[in-house]
């Protein structure tokens, strides 16, 4: 493990407690939605906040210990930050705020502009070199805050959001090239976004924090399948319940029965993607085994399918055809049945 | 949206009331006719002469060297003073702020009278300036630029503090991370992201300096060539040649004026 912390403090409301370990090489996403602390978790471990509690060790050694009163300052912690909205220097051209870090360490003038040239010529921003942050394009500064935090070989890299800043249309392309360069970087990365295709685009494992705490970890696609929590469930777009199971029966939390294939005891998850929620205007006869009434509500349409919100006793989404819509004419609201395969229940502890 | 809301609030100029509109006329003649009648007693013929008068010059060049040392010192001590008083919680904050700004409203006679009952030869910190390093203070033109950097120092640590809060910290965490330490993080951030506000302090400092009267001329007297400034020098010649009175005085208003336009955007953003 490269990177080992634990980290406890408060800030206003907020109170952080977490444990995060990255690996060498590894890319750690973490995604939570706002005021979850994310931001604060990766401060604290630049040494911006200091922790009430906890330690953070990196490459084994001792970045800060709150009970052995150890504290490394900011400036000494071999830590690359990309920050939110960047903060390149007004002041200072593109060069110059690259070769800042350089310069702060004591390098030579020429030898740092020298580097700082290579890096921006690596993000392809040599034409740029004496532009100042505010001539540049959002996708601009983010490459140059990028390069600004890698400039000095950083053993950890610290990122903010560092997409949230761009419009959509750039975003795409600006995603590519940073999965690029952070490809490149061979310590440890923690990058932090409360966008889920963001974190599933770039991440080696999801870290899911609510409310200063971790809810889940793991791959996207662990996560995708398995969410444990409401927040990740509607990230990945999943209908996720909570209840106790005996056999195949789960007597739901909030009210009613889900029935699963296989066999389950005690406190579990269960998820069920919208398309597997079939909806019908009358009472179906026959083989599904999960029918709940409940009225249809809410209409989204994603990509070429309708997302239908059914209240009732097991509230649930569905996601049917445009055609299959159309039919059962969803817009008009009214009672509806929602009915679901037990095969189609993935059910884990929870 | 703001500018509808503006244009709404305060009215045309039609509509405006005798109430408001008289006594305001009366209040902006009241501030402009002393000034007007500075410029109509004026001889603009003898002003180049009056100017290069031997007398004159020596008060002119005094007054530069005396305000810019003024403006130094408090560059020198009044913003390290500012970034304590912004960036450091520490026992005692208000009461140190509310002692920075009290040369603002003190009468600066009774500054100067401060001034010489602690750096006079028998003060608190004179007689031992004087007994340790043989230095005087009093009537000498040190005297007179401590005296004008008791004035103004308050202007520059004010109009600097509110530069430090108001500018965004986190610029001085992004050169942390990249491994600056607080002086060089003071040194090549913060201080060219306050720039504007520590000329802006400077000018007034500077201005203030320069038209220091009180204070000076009670710690450091009235003496041709070292401690006679302008201001001083205008209000010796009034008694004896009102045109060189006049002349000193232009140069005053118009560096007053000067750094008023030079700071409008700063005190006037909207007009």
């Amino acid at each position: 493990m490269s990177l080992a912390a634990r980290v406890e403090l408060t800030l206003g409301q907020l109170h952080l407690s977490v444990e995060v370990a990255v690996a060498t090489g590894e890319l750690v996403v973490l995604l939570g939605p706002n005021g979850a602390g994310k931001t604060t978790l990766l401060r604290a471990l630049a040494g911006l906040v200091a922790l009430d509690g906890g330690r953070v060790v990196l490459d084994g050694v001792v970045l800060e210990d709150a009970a052995a009163r150890v504290r490394v300052p900011t400036e000494r912690r071999p830590a690359g930050f990309v920050f939110q909205d960047y903060l390149l220097f007004p002041h200072l051209s593109a060069l110059e705020n690259v070769a800042f870090g350089l310069r702060a360490r004591g390098m030579a003038r020429a030898e740092a502009r020298r580097r700082a040239g290579a890096w921006l010529e690596r993000v392809g921003l040599s034409e740029q070199a004496a532009s100042r942050p505010r001539a540049l394009s959002g996708g601009q500064a983010q490459r140059v805050a990028l390069a600004r935090a890698m400039v000095a070989d950083p053993r950890l890299l610290l990122l903010d959001e560092p997409l949230a800043a761009l419009d959509a249309a750039t975003r795409t392309e600006v995603r590519r090239d940073l999965r690029r360069h952070l490809d490149s970087f061979e310590g440890t990365r923690l990058l932090v976004t409360h966008d889920p295709l963001e974190a599933m685009a770039l991440a080696d494992r999801l870290v899911v924090l609510e409310h200063g705490q971790v809810t889940q970890t793991g791959t996207a696609a662990e996560v995708s399948a398995r969410p444990r929590s409401r927040y990740a469930a509607e990230l990945v777009g999943m209908n996720l319940f909570r209840g106790q199971a005996a056999g195949h029966a789960i007597q739901l939390t909030g009210g009613g029965v889900l029935v699963a294939a296989g066999d389950h005891h005690g406190e579990v998850f269960a998820s069920v993607h919208p398309h597997a929620v079939a909806l019908h205007r009358r009472s179906p006869e026959g083989t599904p085994r999960n029918n709940w009434a409940g009225t249809a509500e809410a209409l989204d349409v994603v990509g070429d399918r309708i997302r239908v919100r059914v209240t009732g006793t097991v509230p649930i989404v569905a996601e049917v055809t445009p055609a299959a819509a159309a039919e059962l004419r969803l817009a008009d609201g009214g009672p509806v049945w929602a009915t679901v395969k037990a095969t189609e229940v993935t059910v884990y502890p929870a | 949206m703001t500018g509808i809301a503006r244009r709404g609030r305060a009215g045309s100029a039609a509509g405006v009331p005798l109430l408001f509109a008289v006594p305001a006329a009366l209040a902006v003649g009241f501030l402009a006719i002393p000034l007007l009648g500075l410029l109509e007693q004026t001889s603009w013929r003898q002003l180049a002469s009056e100017l290069t008068a031997p007398q004159a010059r020596l008060a002119l060049r005094l007054s530069l060297v005396c305000s810019l040392g003024a403006v130094a010192i408090s560059l020198l001590l009044g913003v390290p003073l500012a970034w304590l008083l912004a960036r450091v919680e520490f026992p005692g904050r208000n009461l140190v702020r509310a002692l920075t700004t009290l040369p603002m409203v003190l009468p600066p006679v009774v500054g100067g009278v401060a001034l010489l009952l602690a750096f006079g030869r028998r003060g608190l910190v004179g007689q031992w300036l004087d007994r340790a390093f043989g230095v005087t203070l009093p009537f000498t033109t040190m005297g007179a630029v401590l005296a004008e950097a008791f004035v103004a120092m308050p202007f520059l640590v004010i109009t600097t503090e509110a530069g430090l809060r108001a500018m965004d910290r986190r610029f001085e965490d992004a050169a942390a991370t990249l491994g600056a330490g607080r002086w060089t993080t003071f040194r090549r951030v913060t201080l060219p992201l306050i720039a504007p506000s520590l000329g802006a302090g400077a000018a007034l400092c500077w201005a203030r300096a320069l038209g220091e009267f009180g204070a000076t001329i009670t710690f450091a007297g009235n003496l041709p060539g070292s401690t006679q400034t302008m201001p001083l020098a205008v209000y010796l010649a009034l008694e004896t040649d009102l045109q060189a009175a006049i002349a000193l005085s232009l140069v005053l208003l118009v560096v007053s004026l000067a750094v008023l336009i030079a700071l409008r955007d700063r005190w006037f953003p909207t007009a």
